[in-house]
């Protein structure tokens, strides 16, 4: 190990350019060494596979940027994604229902990880259907970058358990990945703190930040449950409004993939207005503000302080 | 008093978007329900749910073209719809088959397209929820296209009831006595199936697919069990279909349910009314059987 976890600027931005090299040149890399096919079920989880694993591996996310992993059906070309790879990685509690049976319908018998595994995970009230509803695992642990240190821990031991030549990068890009993580907490720690504990409110058509709310002590009100199928009914709609009204919310969110119409109505009744698109279940598309899980999370940190100070 | 007042208007009073959800609802039930009333007599009850499926295309081109614009999507909708009814109409009349089986084969396959269409677009959207409404969603543009949509069938209806009903009872009659011989039978019926998928799109645009093909239906299905004149019935349809969205939002309102569905379920609920307690539903029956034997 001549790579030590020291927090040298120098070693970061040698990271970064070697990141950028893989980027620019994948040509000649795949040529120099045979990449690792890594599946990523989801973008997020993509992007943290490929830092981890920077030019020794070869990533594809199943659901793409800005496209909605409740609804995704696997089409045969994911299969064949599924079957060329050497490493699956899925996000585990629930979030894919869909990957288990991918994996086996596709015969896939290659090495998986549940990047999850570790996390203490939270639960919350899942609406199904029409008034059921229940305590389930919420998925969205992403939106805590501590547990994102965990992720990158997981999939750094897969990838050295197939490539144990690798190892020590994986290990070194994880841990160097774990302190901007740590940064990036420090940062937004530092941004939410600067807001009185009452104003920390906010109304999103997505209910997909609980991690990130209680990490940060900060209260999301949804029109809707944990699904986006729920629909919602007159009576939630008009707490929610009485609610905005008699708490001043100004902060009111559409989530990148959900239905815009009902929340824009909703907040017009209320008196505000409706801030930009956060990024919750996915990466942006390559030139919008969230094209890489540290891009997404500053931009929806930045945009939810924006609007808690107008609360 | 004071509390059945409390329950009935305030939810009314207090916001305005259950006020935008009834004016769009009674608007839609003004217009679709009689609308429906014809279908059912004509024997094309399914079509609603055919016509739901045949306008994704044109809906998910407009959304393509357009992007979010209301008017787009329903412009689309409304071509993609009167492109298959007309395709239906035009295949019955050179070929063998029936209409409603051309129109089978035919939505199933605008469905397919629009399915295509849609995953084309790179997003994998949320469909439901961005290319059709909900009933707590209607904006003003939503508002304005249902009750201009209403207006317009319910003066076209004042006009047309005449050919309309004539057509659907004696299509034979119409084809040798019609004043307006030139223009041929079938020309009432496309001008109805016109008004048909502009109802229906502007519903699905503003309220939702199952408010729009419930609304249009299930009031018009019990208003047939009340009375054999078309003239009561229409009326009668209206009616339900009023009664069924004011007192659905409120339930929705009071117990806390989706409100499309509970619109439709109070639609439900008069339907199964009428199935036991119509003159000509089980009661009435019962009693004309009695009285016979």
């Amino acid at each position: 190990m001549n790579l030590t976890p020291t927090t040298h600027p120098l070693r970061r931005l040698l990271l970064t350019t070697a990141a950028l090299w893989a980027l620019a040149l994948p040509a000649a890399h795949a040529q120099s060494t045979p990449k690792i096919a890594v599946t990523a079920s989801f973008s997020i989880l993509g992007d943290i596979v490929r830092v981890v694993g920077l030019e020794r591996v070869q990533v594809s996310s199943l659901v793409g940027p800005n496209e909605d992993a409740h609804i995704f059906e696997p089409r045969p070309a994911h299969a064949k994604t599924v079957l060329g790879s050497q490493l699956v990685v899925t996000n585990g509690l629930g979030f894919e229902p869909w990957a288990a049976k991918l994996i086996r319908s596709a015969g896939y018998h290659g090495a998986t990880v549940v990047a999850t595994q570790g996390v203490q995970a939270r639960t919350m009230k899942a609406e199904h259907g029409h008034g059921g509803s229940h305590q389930e695992a919420d998925p969205h642990a992403w939106q805590n970058p501590l547990n994102v240190v965990v992720y990158a821990r997981n999939i750094a031991a897969a990838l050295s358990r197939l490539d144990p030549a690798g190892a020590a990068q994986y290990q070194a890009n994880a841990q160097a990945y774990a302190q901007e993580l740590q940064a990036l907490d420090a940062w937004a720690e530092q941004q939410f703190g600067a807001i009185p504990k009452d104003k920390r409110k906010v109304i999103t058509s997505h209910d997909a930040f609980g991690y990130l709310a209680a990490r940060y002590g900060l209260t999301f009100l949804a029109p809707k449950g944990l699904n986006t199928e729920a629909e919602p009914s007159a009576k939630q709609v008009a707490l929610l409004i009485r609610q905005i009204q008699r708490e001043k919310i100004r902060a009111v969110f559409i989530e990148n993939m959900n239905s815009p119409a009902l929340l824009a109505q909703l907040a017009q009744d209320a008196g505000t207005t409706v801030g930009p698109s956060l990024y919750a279940d996915a990466l942006s598309a390559p030139e919008q503000p969230g094209a890489t899980y540290v891009q997404m999370m500053r931009h929806n940190i930045a945009q939810l302080v924006e609007g808690m100070k107008r609360n | 008093m004071n509390g059945v007042w409390d329950v009935l208007w305030l939810p009314f009073a207090e916001f305005a978007f259950m006020r935008r959800a009834l004016v769009a609802a009674l608007a839609l039930s003004l217009s679709a329900a009689p609308l429906g009333v014809f279908l059912t007599l004509k024997r094309m009850s399914l079509l609603g749910d055919a016509l739901s499926h045949s306008i994704l295309p044109g809906v998910a081109l407009g959304f393509w073209l357009g992007g979010l614009s209301l008017g787009a999507m329903a412009l689309g909708g409304v071509a993609a719809g009167l492109a298959v009814v007309a395709l239906a109409a035009a295949v019955s009349r050179s070929t063998v088959l029936r209409e409603d089986a051309s129109l089978a084969a035919l939505y199933l396959l605008a469905l397919a397209l629009g399915v295509v269409l849609i995953s084309r677009q790179g997003t994998q959207l949320d469909l439901l929820h961005i290319l059709f409404g909900s009933a707590l969603g209607v904006d003003r543009e939503g508002l304005l296209l249902v009750a201009g949509v209403a207006s317009v069938s319910l003066l076209a209806m004042a006009v047309l009831y005449r050919g309309w009903a004539l057509e659907a009872f004696d299509p034979v009659f119409v084809a040798a006595h019609s004043p307006l011989q030139r223009l041929r039978p079938w020309v009432w019926h496309q001008s109805f199936l016109l008004l048909v998928v502009v109802n229906l799109v502007a519903g699905f645009q503003t309220l939702g697919t199952l408010m729009a093909v419930g609304l249009m239906m299930l009031p018009a299905v019990s208003a047939r069990l009340w009375s054999e004149r078309l003239s009561a019935q229409l009326p009668i349809a209206s009616l339900q279909a009023a009664l069924a969205s004011t007192s659905g939002l409120l339930l929705s309102y009071h117990f806390d349910t989706p409100s499309g569905p509970t619109i439709i379920g109070c639609a439900g609920g008069l339907y199964g009314l009428s199935l036991l307690l119509s003159p000509r539903g089980w009661w009435g029956q019962r009693r004309t059987r009695h009285r016979t034997a």
